[in-house]
């Protein structure tokens, strides 16, 4: 187990170090000069633009930048964004907890929506709630963030004018309106990894009632609901889990249209900023701090198995 | 695979699917002599018009009109996703089936750079390619091919570690067939029909991809009309004209639907364990 956590860190490692060294090159060999954009077109003088290059040590060999930019990184200091001079690493973790409180509300939902649908679906097996489950999952999986997001808004919001359509407030100081504000992005975000969750909770559990042990409970005379809850489900997790890790890329993906739709001030808006105003250093350190997220989410998942399932041995 | 195919056309998902997909390429195809009115042309004493027998999608804030909108950015979303999918598909595929044949580095290689890019979101990687790059129907394209290049890798590489094992490939080695030849005559069309499904269900993502980017204004820069960005700039309206939003998040759907729904119904009618119950299934 130790030698598998150790051998996975360090893959995870050596990955992260390999996305972090292709940003940062992407970065640089694109056309595009950073000392024009703080500067402005209109203000531009070579004088100018040389001082502003060299204050940033844009003039230095390629390597050489390399090398500080990873030492900086080892140390955790992600640059300062070019338009605010804000260091990357502080406004990072401000809006990282909402956006990881938006997600964690959307895999919430998927799990409570996903599963109980999906122990139907295999319940009624070919049957109409199974083909209508089928059908809201592939609704689920088709339908675009931003057009379920908008379209949720217009009922909800403009329509019925039940929710607030767009925005955020701090739990601390309004909890209700910070729940009102959050339950459409959620809901809106985990259409996708519920239908996911659903059809894989259907196809498991139809396949786990085939194993001998289920025979055996049956045949021991317990209740249909016990063979169910207490055998099946429990057993047929484990891809649901899988499929929850994998799909956090999505989620991840998923989340920087649900916060522009809703103007949920998180990474993700952060980030189209960033793209809008080209402010490198907070595109390299978003999409760093993201990538990061995804490779620790990966590794949780590995280690996640071996609790669902004993017999997994790590080698 | 001619008669598998022919079956597949009795299963009501695909029939109904593939009838959906060839009416919205036939509405893109002919947008220019079926489109009532030019998609760019601003007609200002008609800005926000609701649907009418002039407009049956309505106006937007500009006054053009939104059924010609729709029709002409069916040709930008369908041909981005169907070249970029076609691009990953080949090179997906060479991968793939390179890594699988030969082993070794070589698959050790191909499949750890397949693995990186695995690595990012797509979205993601999407937005910051296309933040450096520039937005444009090119580039667009390009990105979703690099993004959709590994899912097509992974299959293909599957399949053919599989097939590369079976005997008739052993066959082919020892007739004296050279390695090219076997990958080109014997490996691939026997890996074909997985890599269709995957090539249905990547198109599907592949609008969604490249609405989405168009709704964040990342995709083709305006006035080309795309469906991303109609419905990003009719948000703005929503309240006086929901119409504005409606149409295109329909068309969206719809198409992303019948994607999905094709290559759902060619995966259970290709894969004999599918088929019927949804595969070797027990009952609860």
């Amino acid at each position: 187990m130790r030698a598998f956590l150790v051998r996975r860190l360090l893959s995870a490692a050596a990955l992260v170090c390999v996305v972090a060294t292709i940003v940062f090159f992407l970065i640089h060999l694109v056309p595009g000069d950073p000392a024009l954009t703080i500067i402005g077109e209109e203000h531009a003088t070579p004088e100018k633009l040389a001082a502003v290059r060299s204050a940033l040590g844009l003039d230095r060999p390629l390597h050489v930048q390399y090398a500080t930019w990873a030492a900086w990184i080892v140390r955790g200091d992600l640059g300062r964004s070019l338009v605010t001079s804000r260091p990357v690493r502080q406004d990072l973790g401000l809006r990282l907890p909402r956006t990881l409180e938006l997600i964690a509300a959307a895999v919430g939902l998927a799990v409570v929506i996903g599963v109980p649908l999906g122990v139907v679906a295999a319940r009624h097996h070919n049957g109409p709630l199974d083909m209508g489950a089928s059908v809201l999952a592939l609704v689920g999986v088709s339908a675009p963030v931003f057009v379920t997001g908008t379209l949720l808004v217009l009922a909800f919001s403009v329509q019925w004018r039940l929710l607030p359509s767009s925005g955020w407030t701090a739990v601390t100081t309004d909890p209700a309106g910070h729940a009102a504000r959050l339950l459409m992005p959620a809901v809106v975000l985990s259409a996708g990894m519920s239908a996911v969750v659903m059809r894989m909770t259907r196809s498991s559990l139809l396949e786990v009632v085939l194993q001998d042990f289920i025979r055996t409970a049956r045949a021991k005379g317990l209740a249909e609901r016990r063979v169910l809850f207490r055998h099946a489900l429990k057993n047929s997790l484990i891809p649901v889990v899988t499929v929850i890790g994998v799909q956090m890329g999505n989620l991840l993906g998923g989340s920087v249209i649900v916060e522009e739709v809703f103007a949920w001030p998180g990474v993700s808006t952060y980030l189209i900023t960033g793209v809008s105003q080209r402010d490198y250093p907070v595109v390299q350190g978003v999409v760093l701090v993201i990538c990061l997220a995804f490779v620790l989410i990966n590794l949780g998942v590995d280690l996640l198995y071996g609790f669902l399932d004993p017999r997994i041995r790590y080698q | 695979m001619k008669n598998r195919l022919g079956r597949a056309w009795r299963n009501p998902r695909i029939t109904l699917s593939a009838a959906f997909i060839t009416t919205i390429i036939g509405a893109g195809a002919l947008a220019g002599a079926v489109a009532p009115h030019s998609p760019l042309e601003m007609h200002p004493p008609d800005r926000l018009q609701a649907p009418s027998s002039r407009y049956p999608f309505g106006t937007d804030e500009f006054g053009r009109d939104t059924l010609s909108r729709l029709l002409h950015g069916t040709r930008i979303s369908l041909l981005v996703a169907f070249v970029a999918v076609s691009l990953a598909a080949v090179a997906g595929t060479l991968i793939g089936v390179v890594a699988a044949y030969y082993r070794g580095w070589t698959e050790i290689m191909l499949m750890r750079i397949i693995e990186v890019i695995l690595s990012f979101p797509p979205v993601l990687l999407a937005i910051a390619v296309i933040a450096f790059l520039g937005a444009s129907i090119r580039n667009v394209t390009l990105t979703i091919a690099v993004l959709y290049t590994p899912l097509f890798a992974r299959v293909a590489y599957g399949t053919s570690l599989r097939v590369r094992e079976m005997e008739f490939v052993e066959a082919a080695r020892a007739m004296g067939a050279r390695d090219p030849r076997i990958i080109r005559r014997t490996l691939l069309p026997n890996i074909l029909a997985p890599l269709m499904v995957q090539f249905s269900l990547s198109l599907g993502f592949a609008v969604l991809l490249e609405s989405g980017l168009s709704f964040l204004g990342m995709g083709p820069p305006p006035p080309a009309p795309s469906w991303g960005r109609m419905v990003s700039s009719g948000r703005h309206f929503m309240e006086l004209s929901p119409w504005l939003v409606i149409f295109p998040s329909l068309v969206i759907l719809g198409t992303v639907l019948s994607f999905n729904l094709l290559g759902d119904g060619l995966r259970d009618h290709m894969d004999p364990r599918l088929r019927g119950a949804g595969g070797r299934t027990g009952n609860l």
